[in-house]
């Protein structure tokens, strides 16, 4: 079946269509993990967004449950230049083919995706739809140019919880107690309550437009912050939350320790007085080196953003950088001088990707546990 | 942490000559190392004993030493240098060998050096199998049940344990020697006892087998600050129980989830940190349970290797450079991208496209070899192609592999036409020659074989499915679904016949399918196809880049593939000549042929053109991206090489410098269209045709021993009645001698046809009469038309008759006569200019009682060429390079003209190595087939010195004392007798199987006897396995029979005994222990050589 990816810049792309039938509509950006396919599809803050994968064998391994990191994919399409027809996998339960077409994620290869890459690297990600139906290609750029930009964009409230609720996985036996984690949901990946809960910690998952009343009622050792999807600015409840948070800390005597991740990130930037801009083409893969400016050290991460926080805006706050980026000197960590905040712009729940900064939930647990004794 | 200081001079070791398991990629990597280094300006200071290397131009490292790999001389070399630290980990494992024996024997110690890039306690937990598990076993990892063992009983204690099947795997040995599977107890304890013995330290590792597990590598880089990085994941397609030398490998890994990898990360940086590698690249290899995924570590090498050449090239990541940027001191994030200049090279690179590596193998020179493939390494050379699709790449890599495939099949070749027939006829189950062939693909899929992967597209064809492929060959079901696939397309197109359409044109070509490829299957002309693909799907070059295009790079390194967009570099105002490569190594055609081809390339661009290299191996310098101005890594045939002719509009190809590959391409080049810069292709012909040829020196007056050619056994009995026997036989157009044979008389000669006509249809068949006892001599030129430089006249020091690359040989001849030598040097200039070469040109030749005869006349580069350019000092391949895109020689030499003419009071002898251990059935005789791996030279003032250290550097250092064996045949024991009174003279004891010392003893010396295999023991044998002899001088009796000698030699050579098998070689022993047994070599570098006659 023919299908077509057409982009607002009037570049047309003619494939295969793949997984479900039909059309669909996102920005068009790309990620160059080599395998992980299935924890992209599913990881919420690729909501809106239709994924190009540079690596042009996907699916070879076949999907499981196991390797979801929501309930559901998020992906608005989904684009290689091959998908595998067949799995291979002890653990595979489907081909990606079932799997895409269960889960309604239209897809498209057969194309030579290198050269979409390249010109979203260089025109930058824009809008795109993919369509297995309209063939008429001017009829498509039309289509695309008339999807919503990104920017400004809420995607928040299409991925949050509706209610609060307990991360159940079995967690890990804790030595020192057990320390209760609230977790902002802005489109958590599941390997972020994972992380915490095989520590020992007890998750609770609350929707993003909690109160800090209601979240501080349920009296948490620590509040963590997810990733998700959009235009951070556009999350102004979000913000304001934190930035009730961050004087809460100011004046408590015991501060609770917050710990952002990616969405959750820059979310804090922004409730610390910085900004946000977009970038051109985003982070997206597992492999970005990132430089820790406190140890020196350089670990390979997960990244999927495409706003970032602008280390100028920060300039006279009481915020400390902590992670660059190596590729373009962005801002991929800081914390407060003062309180037990600190968030950063990569992925350290890994899944996909390297384990290198799995150590920041250890921080995280270590500030948990330092604060006690405050 | 920036670069040490403290550091001045660092000595770099390299790994020797070429052998099966340690190829040219450590001239890559060393060479790599070497440049590096100076531009941080060190003094570098390089051993290597190979002469066939880049690393060892004398421009390279300030002081380069092409001595023998051995404890005593590296000491000598440290002591006279008196470096800081030592860079043991790029030379492979006989430079890490070398490091623990120099460690050992306190030299280090001595003289205050300090190893950099693993130390002698990381390379020990690496190396010794014991001590690994251990230190796996310790962090937490899991490694397969083993146990180690000294002795036998001990091994058979531990054996009991595991159960069978069961690994043995000798330590500290390189490539798998002595590694075995055994599946049962009596195979057992022969096994074990190889293993033993291959070991230098006796030490095996018996393990359980994890046979048919999937098999990983990951290439780790770990700097002085514990980074770590992967640069790159392989993934075996062979599963575990072949040598992943042996093994058809694709990067990165395609069958691996993301959690499944990331725990084979994490093991890896945990195991290299545990082994304590400090500094540069690693390579850790993993088995993983296909039914669980539970995985075991299996080994690590502390060091770059094989395959971390494979990932550089694979990814456009330098491994070895950063490898040795890293042991200075650097941190990753101190070193930029090569690729793209503005990231840091702490990262991982991600790539978009496919990789397949291919293993090369000359079963075909090891014809009584067992050919099965296992733990031990067997494969001669590789080939690497790239694709966007895994179907892709392996069928590139299959058409670049040069075996006469021009992809997975769909070819007319080998089983083609079979498989073909029976599908065609509907042949059922009940057929018996469908269930002949049925039997032989299953147990071609059964057993790992070389060519097992067209094996599975013939199951396909003849109805088994994907399930039955797997269950068989134990191959992951997704590789084996991937060939499915290839073979459906096949199908296709075979159904649309010449009504193929453009859209599955254009389907079959992104799947790898060559012209050739579409013509066999639809009936058109290979012309027709290329005609409609070039108007309507027309070839994509895409870039490498290390980050699959997320940022923009500038390495001119590019692959082709069909897509929509093209990345290839716009024409520049300099005109554009190409290099053709040689492609995949073997025997007779290997890093000699890449070392010219890289100073072709950097000759070219020193005229001012611009160098685009052609070539698919990935071992070599030649592909590393800043050696030409243009890398297209791509298989060496006529469609390959005429896309990117095309495509970057050179002015001309050069094909001279590659090998038989390259000019095998120059006739059809020519025919479409391609201008072939050098010697004419008219002239390669007159060359290569014995009649044009005979002609010639006819016309010339230069005698050449009485010829013929034939078609068939009549004419070839016509031909040898009219020259007369002893008749030397071969096929044209092949080279390094394959199936080249002496025959003495008809029966010989009426069988050898018989086997040359099946294997070599179409060749003609060329028959010399064959010069007994005649001395042979190589002679390497370079001409520009107008003017002759004689660069080197090399003495073979085995007779005539033994193929000349499997020859020793001496520069300058050290036994011609004046007349003789003027004689080679005019013919050789009436031969240049009469072929109008314009490049270089090597003639063989046989001198018998004075007289020179022509054997032949190659218009092309010689294996001799580096060894010519070491011995002399005048970089051949470059200074004809110049000549071929237009110089004129006498400015092209004008700078050499001192080092040409100044005194030259040091003699160079070359020595090769053979792969007998690799292939213990097959008998250790020399011929006129090459078998021969590599080389070594020794260079010193006198002709026993260096001969001496050829042998050292040879592996075959000569006895100073001992007991000297004698087994000759009845004709040749007068010849033996000045040889066996000289080793008396210098105090050997000597002994002989029975006759021969017979005849000794008659003739006045002191010789012990010994009995025959069949005279009961002790025997002979015995002798030698006990080491009670020194040293074994055995002539063959004529081979392929089981003789007495055939056992002799075969164990001298399981023993590590050194063996003689001519008595030119042993009269070369003799004159080299007279001259050097007494005295201590001198380490001297080529820089000061050069300087000894000034």
């Amino acid at each position: 079946m023919k299908a077509r990816l057409a982009l607002e810049t009037g570049r047309v792309f003619e494939g295969n269509g793949f997984g479900a039938v039909g059309e669909t509509a996102g920005e068009v950006v790309f990620c160059t993990a080599l395998a992980g396919y299935q924890e992209i599809m599913t990881d919420p803050s690729y909501q809106g967004q239709i994924v190009v994968m540079t690596y042009p064998h996907i699916g070879n391994y076949g999907t499981t449950p196991d390797f979801n990191e929501s309930k559901k994919p998020h992906v608005a399409g989904y684009v290689a230049r091959e998908f595998s027809p067949m799995a291979s996998h002890w653990k595979t339960v489907e081909p990606i083919d079932d799997y895409m077409k269960k889960n309604g994620v239209v897809g498209l290869d057969g194309i030579d995706t290198r050269a979409l890459v390249r010109h979203l690297r260089d025109a930058g990600v824009c809008r795109g739809v993919i369509s297995t139906e309209t063939l008429s290609a001017a009829a498509l750029v039309d289509r695309a140019k008339q999807q919503l930009s990104m920017s400004g964009a809420d995607l928040v409230k299409e991925v949050t919880c509706s209610a609060a609720y307990p991360w159940t996985t079995a967690p890990a036996a804790s030595a020192g107690g057990k320390k209760k984690v609230a977790l902002l949901d802005f489109g958590a990946k599941f390997n972020i309550m994972n992380s915490l809960a095989g520590m020992g910690c007890e998750v609770t998952v609350f929707p993003a437009r909690t109160s800090l009343a209601d979240l501080l009622k349920t009296n948490p050792d620590g509040i963590m912050l997810s990733n998700g999807p959009g235009d951070p600015a556009a999350v102004t409840y979000a913000i304001d939350t934190i930035r009730a948070l961050v004087s809460h800390n100011e004046k408590a005597k015991k501060p609770i320790p917050v710990f952002g991740i990616c969405l959750g990130h820059q979310l804090l930037g922004l409730a610390l007085g910085g900004r946000t801009f977009k970038l051109k083409f985003g982070h997206r893969g597992a492999n970005h080196p990132v430089k820790d400016l406190t140890t020196g050290k350089v670990e390979v991460t997960t990244q999927n953003h495409g706003f970032a926080v602008d280390i100028d805006s920060l300039k006279g706050l009481p915020v400390e950088l902590t992670h660059i980026n190596l590729n373009d000197q962005t801002l991929e960590g800081l914390r407060h001088k003062t309180l037990p905040l600190f968030s950063v712009q990569y992925h350290p729940e890994a899944f996909p990707g390297p384990h290198d900064a799995h150590y920041l939930f250890d921080r995280f647990l270590g500030l948990m546990k330092k604060t006690e004794t405050v | 942490m920036p670069k040490r200081t403290d550091i001045e001079t660092i000595l770099i070791i390299g790994s020797g000559p070429i052998v099966i398991g340690q190829a040219c990629e450590f001239d890559y990597s060393g060479a790599q190392a070497v440049k590096a280094l100076k531009k941080e300006g060190y003094r570098v200071v390089l051993i290597n004993s190979n002469p066939a290397t880049i690393m060892t131009d004398p421009e390279f490292a300030h002081a380069t030493y092409v001595e023998p790999l051995i404890p005593s001389m590296v000491e000598r070399i440290i002591e006279k240098e008196r470096p800081q630290v030592i860079l043991p980990t790029l030379g492979g494992q006989t430079a890490l060998n070398l490091a623990v024996a120099l460690h050992e024997r306190g030299s280090l110690a001595k003289y205050n050096v300090e190893l950099i890039g693993a130390k002698v306690e990381a390379i020990k937990r690496a190396e010794d199998r014991e001590l690994f598990k251990k230190t796996m076993l310790g962090i937490g990892l899991s490694v397969p049940r083993s146990g180690v063992a000294r002795t036998i009983s001990e091994a058979e204690r531990i054996a009991e344990e595991i159960g069978f099947p069961l690994i043995i795997r000798a330590s500290f040995t390189l490539g798998g020697i002595g590694s075995a599977i055994v599946y049962t107890r009596e195979d057992f304890l022969a096994a074990a006892r190889r293993g033993l013995d291959a070991s230098p330290i006796h030490e095996i590792l018996l393990e359980q087998s994890v046979i048919g597990w999937k098999e990983y590598e990951l290439e780790v880089m770990r700097d002085r600050a514990d980074q770590c990085v992967v640069i790159c994941s392989i993934e075996n397609v062979d599963p575990m129980g072949v040598h992943t030398g042996d093994s058809i490998t694709v990067a990165p890994a395609q069958t691996l989830s993301d959690p499944d990898y990331q725990i084979l990360r994490d093991q890896s940086f945990a195991c290299i940190r545990a082994i304590g590698v400090e500094t540069g690249g690693s390579n850790v290899q993993f088995a993983v349970d296909p039914k669980t995924g539970h995985a075991s570590i299996i080994e690590m090498n502390p060091r770059v290797s094989r395959s971390s050449a494979l990932a550089s090239k694979a990814t456009g990541f330098p491994i070895a450079k950063m490898a040795a940027l890293l042991a200075v001191g650097y941190r990753l994030d101190e070193i930029p991208n090569d690729i793209t200049k503005k990231t840091p090279a702490c990262f991982e690179p991600v790539i978009d496209y496919v990789v397949t590596k291919i293993p090369r193998f000359a079963f075909e020179k090891f014809t009584e070899a067992d050919q099965t493939l296992n733990t031990s390494m067997k494969s001669v050379g590789e080939v690497m192609a790239i694709g966007r699709t895994f179907r892709e790449s392996l069928q590139k890599a299959l058409r670049g592999l040069e075996i006469g495939r021009a992809g997975l099949g769909a070819d007319g070749k080998v089983l083609v036409p079979k498989v073909d027939d029976l599908v065609r006829r509907g042949a059922g189950p009940e057929d018996v020659e469908k269930r002949k062939m049925m039997e032989e693909v299953e147990h071609k899929l059964r057993v790992p074989n070389c060519d097992r992967i067209f094996h599975i597209k013939y199951a396909f064809q003849l109805g088994l499915t994907t399930d039955d492929i797997c269950r068989l060959s134990l191959i992951d079901p997704w590789f084996v679904h991937q060939i499915g696939m290839i073979w459906d397309l096949e199908k296709e197109i075979r159904a649309a016949g010449k009504k193929m359409d453009v859209p599955l044109l254009r389907r079959a070509k992104r799947d790898g399918f060559s012209d050739v490829q579409l013509a066999y299957l639809t009936g058109l002309t290979a012309e027709a196809v290329a005609t409609m693909r070039k108007e309507h799907v027309p070839v994509t070059f895409k870039r490498v880049d290390t980050c699959a295009a997320e940022f923009p790079a500038d390495t001119p390194y590019f692959y082709s593939t069909y897509e929509e967009e093209d990345e290839s570099l716009p024409l520049s105002k300099k005109e554009r000549v190409i290099v053709l490569g040689g492609g995949p190594n073997r025997i007779g055609q290997g890093i000699e042929f890449d070392y010219c081809c890289v100073h072709a390339a950097w000759a070219i661009k020193e005229c001012g053109y611009e160098a685009i290299m052609v070539n698919c191996n990935p071992e070599t310098v030649s592909t590393d991206y800043d050696t030409s101005d243009q890398l297209f890594f791509e298989p060496l045939t006529l469609e390959d090489v005429v896309n990117v002719v095309e495509r970057t509009g050179a002015k001309g190809v050069i094909p001279q410098f590659g090998g038989q590959t390259p000019l095998n391409l120059a006739k059809p080049l020519l025919k479409a269209g391609v201008r072939i810069l050098g010697t004419s292709a008219d002239s390669i012909d007159i060359a290569e045709d014995r009649e044009r040829f005979g002609a010639l020196l006819k016309k010339l007056n230069i005698p050449h021993p009485a010829n013929g050619t034939a078609r068939n056994f009549k004419e070839a009995e016509e031909a040898a009645d009219r020259v007369g026997y002893p008749v030397m036989v071969r096929p044209s157009y092949v080279l390094g001698g394959r199936a080249m044979e002496v025959v003495f008389d008809k029966v010989q000669l009426a069988d050898y046809m018989r086997r040359a006509l099946e294997s070599h249809a179409g060749l003609p068949i060329l028959l010399d009469r064959f010069l007994e006892d005649a001395k042979e001599v190589d002679v390497d030129a370079v001409c520009d038309g107008k003017d002759v430089f004689i660069a080197g006249i090399m003495e073979h020091i085995e007779e005539a008759g033994i193929h000349s690359g499997d020859s020793a040989c001496v520069l300058p001849p050290h036994s011609l006569e004046p007349k003789v030598m003027e004689d080679l040097s005019r013919y050789t200039t009436e031969m240049a200019l009469a072929l109008e070469v314009k490049g270089l040109i090597n003639i063989q030749y046989a001198v018998q009682n004075g007289t020179v005869y022509v054997l032949e006349a190659n218009p092309r580069a010689s294996r001799t060429v580096p060894f010519v350019s070491k011995a002399t000092g005048v970089p051949l391949a470059k200074v004809a390079a110049m000549v071929m895109v237009g110089k004129s020689l006498k400015d092209v030499l004008a700078p050499w003209q001192k080092v040409i003419a100044q005194k030259k009071p040091w003699f160079s002898v070359k020595e090769v190595v053979f792969p007998w251990l690799r292939f213990p059935e097959v008998d250790v005789v020399l011929g006129p087939e090459m078998r021969s791996t590599g080389e070594v030279m020794g260079i010193d003032v006198d002709y026993g010195t260096a001969f001496g250290k050829s042998q050292a550097a040879a592996g075959g250092a000569l006895p100073k004392k001992g007991t000297i064996l004698f087994s000759l045949r009845v004709r040749d024991r007068a010849q033996a007798l000045p040889i066996a009174r000289a080793f008396e003279k210098m105090g050997y004891g000597l002994m002989g199987t029975e006759g021969t010392a017979a005849y000794l003893r008659e003739n006045g010396l002191n010789i012990q006897s010994v009995k025959k295999i069949a005279e009961g023991r002790p025997n002979v044998l015995d002798v030698i396995k006990n080491r009670e002899v020194v040293l074994v001088l055995n002539t063959p009796e004529g081979h392929r029979s089981r003789s007495d000698g055939f056992h002799i030699r075969r164990t001298a050579l399981l023993s590590n005994v050194p063996i003689i098998t001519t008595h030119a070689a042993a009269r070369a022993v003799v004159e080299g222990l007279q001259q050097s047994r007494e005295r201590r070599w001198e380490a001297r570098s080529l820089q000061d050589v050069y300087t000894l006659g000034v």
